[in-house]
């Protein structure tokens, strides 16, 4: 394992797209439900219970073989009901992968365009890392992305914003150890955890007309 | 308590549905219920008793198979419940629908009163062929009581593969759910899944519920609310009986 492999792998400068997306946060500003730093805590505690943990067993499951990716990949279409959401996780799986390949000798892959955790626990294994380490990097970004979002979106203060981030951290530990240890089951025993109003804001957010992210 | 039900539904080859096998115990008491006639056959869940509570693992079968039409309907919403203190409570429900077959899940909410403990666990395969309208809605507490915990497991699958895979934690022990991502401050939350012929149009169905094409052969809507009224006036629209089926 390389620490510093690791924190490149999860670097939001990694030129992979993720800055086009809010992580569903922009759909649930507009309708209100984000205002502030407390409101926007809660909205990122979810998002790491539910599509975090799910991205982090993916990912772990991905990086601890590689050879399982198309079952992986149905299994995150099982759990992506919004058509809008699958759209968006496998346009920065492609993206992903593009960046990983020039980095590192990457196994070939059943699909160009996978879903994002099943190219990061790709990149993970060309990588040299771990399954716990693709987890951690998969939590990391599922709440980093929208916290980045957040700021640019509703103006918070960048400090405030980075002073939560530090305090899920622990959180974020945890979710990516709870969902790394399962990573060798069977895909349908992974983590399933949804979060409808992602899932209905997806939904909403792909019928405007003029939006500041992706999804 | 532990109880377990069954029921199994076939085609009585004259166009109709007949019950092969209607058997439950308290709680879990089942009723056939509607005319007998080519629109299938509709039966009801009746609450024997309180709960579920705390410790209790009941457990409901259902079989439909080629050409049976089967509804399952409950007569009331059903509580969960603190209980004495011991293990989460535990309600598995497992159908199968055989090609030909139609099952329609409609039952009443889920209320997770203050201080439940309780696991959902859905498990539903259908045939290629096979035709299925599975609705779960959940209401986080009472009137003006905190929410108890719910955690629902639902696994559907379709012609063999997976095609709805979905867990929902609610309450106490699950970090964020009245967070903007998972409810955000709504307290129902109502899910429709159709699988084979005869499905919804995709769409958003209102400001906080949507239509979505699932990536395999089904659809789910899903809908959030402050109360149950909202997620109804979203979903049961799409639950309407269709003219009988010829």
């Amino acid at each position: 394992m390389s620490l510093a492999t690791l924190l490149l792998l999860a670097d939001g400068r990694l030129p992979s797209g993720g800055h086009a997306h809010s992580g569903g946060l922009e759909p649930q500003i507009a309708a209100g439900r984000v205002r502030d730093i407390r409101e926007l805590d809660g909205f990122l505690r979810g998002r790491l219970a539910t599509g975090g943990l799910v991205s982090a067993a993916f990912a772990a499951a991905a990086c601890g073989d590689v050879g399982r990716a198309a079952e992986l990949d149905a299994g995150l279409d099982a759990r992506t009901p919004s058509p809008a959401l699958r759209k968006a996780s496998r346009a920065q799986g492609r993206a992903l992968l593009r960046a990983g390949r020039a980095m590192w000798r990457l196994a070939s892959l059943p699909s160009r365009e996978p879903h994002q955790p099943v190219a990061l626990g790709a990149l993970a294994s060309a990588a040299g890392l771990t399954p716990v380490e693709a987890a951690v990097a998969a939590a990391h970004g599922t709440i980093t992305g929208s916290a980045s979002a957040a700021v640019r979106l509703l103006g918070l203060d960048p400090y405030a914003v980075h002073a939560l981030l530090a305090r899920l951290a622990p959180e974020c530990d945890r979710i990516a150890a709870l969902a790394a240890e399962r990573h060798g089951d069977p895909v349908d025993d992974l983590p399933a955890a949804g979060a409808p109003l992602l899932d209905i804001g997806a939904e909403h957010h792909a019928t405007w007309e003029v939006r500041l992210f992706a999804s | 308590m532990r109880a377990s039900a069954t029921v199994v539904a076939e085609a009585d080859g004259r166009g109709g549905t007949r019950l092969a096998v209607l058997r439950g115990e308290s709680p879990l008491l089942l009723r056939r219920t509607g005319p007998r006639g080519a629109g299938g056959t509709t039966v009801h869940l009746v609450g024997g008793a309180a709960g579920p509570l705390r410790g209790d693992d009941l457990r409901l079968d259902i079989e439909v198979g080629p050409g049976a039409v089967l509804e399952m309907l409950s007569v009331a919403a059903s509580l969960a419940l603190p209980g004495r203190p011991g293990p989460p409570s535990r309600l598995t429900v497992t159908a199968t629908v055989a090609a030909g077959g139609t099952l329609r899940w409609l039952p009443e909410p889920l209320i997770a009163a203050a201080g439940c403990d309780h696991i959902a666990v859905t498990r539903v395969d259908v045939a290629d062929g096979g035709t299925l309208l599975w609705r779960d809605d959940l209401v986080c507490g009472r009137h003006d009581e905190p929410s108890g915990a719910v955690r629902a497991d639902t696994t559907i699958r379709y012609a063999g593969a997976t095609l709805y895979r979905h867990e929902l934690a609610v309450g106490p022990g699950a970090p964020g759910w009245d967070g903007a991502a998972v409810l955000g401050g709504g307290r129902a939350v109502g899910t429709l899944v159709a699988a084979g012929s005869g499905l919804p149009e995709p769409g958003v169905a209102g400001p906080n519920a949507a239509v979505m094409p699932l990536a395999g052969p089904g659809v789910l809507a899903t809908a959030v609310g402050a109360d149950i009224r909202e997620v109804r006036a979203a979903l049961d629209p799409l639950c309407r009986r269709p003219a009988i089926a010829s």
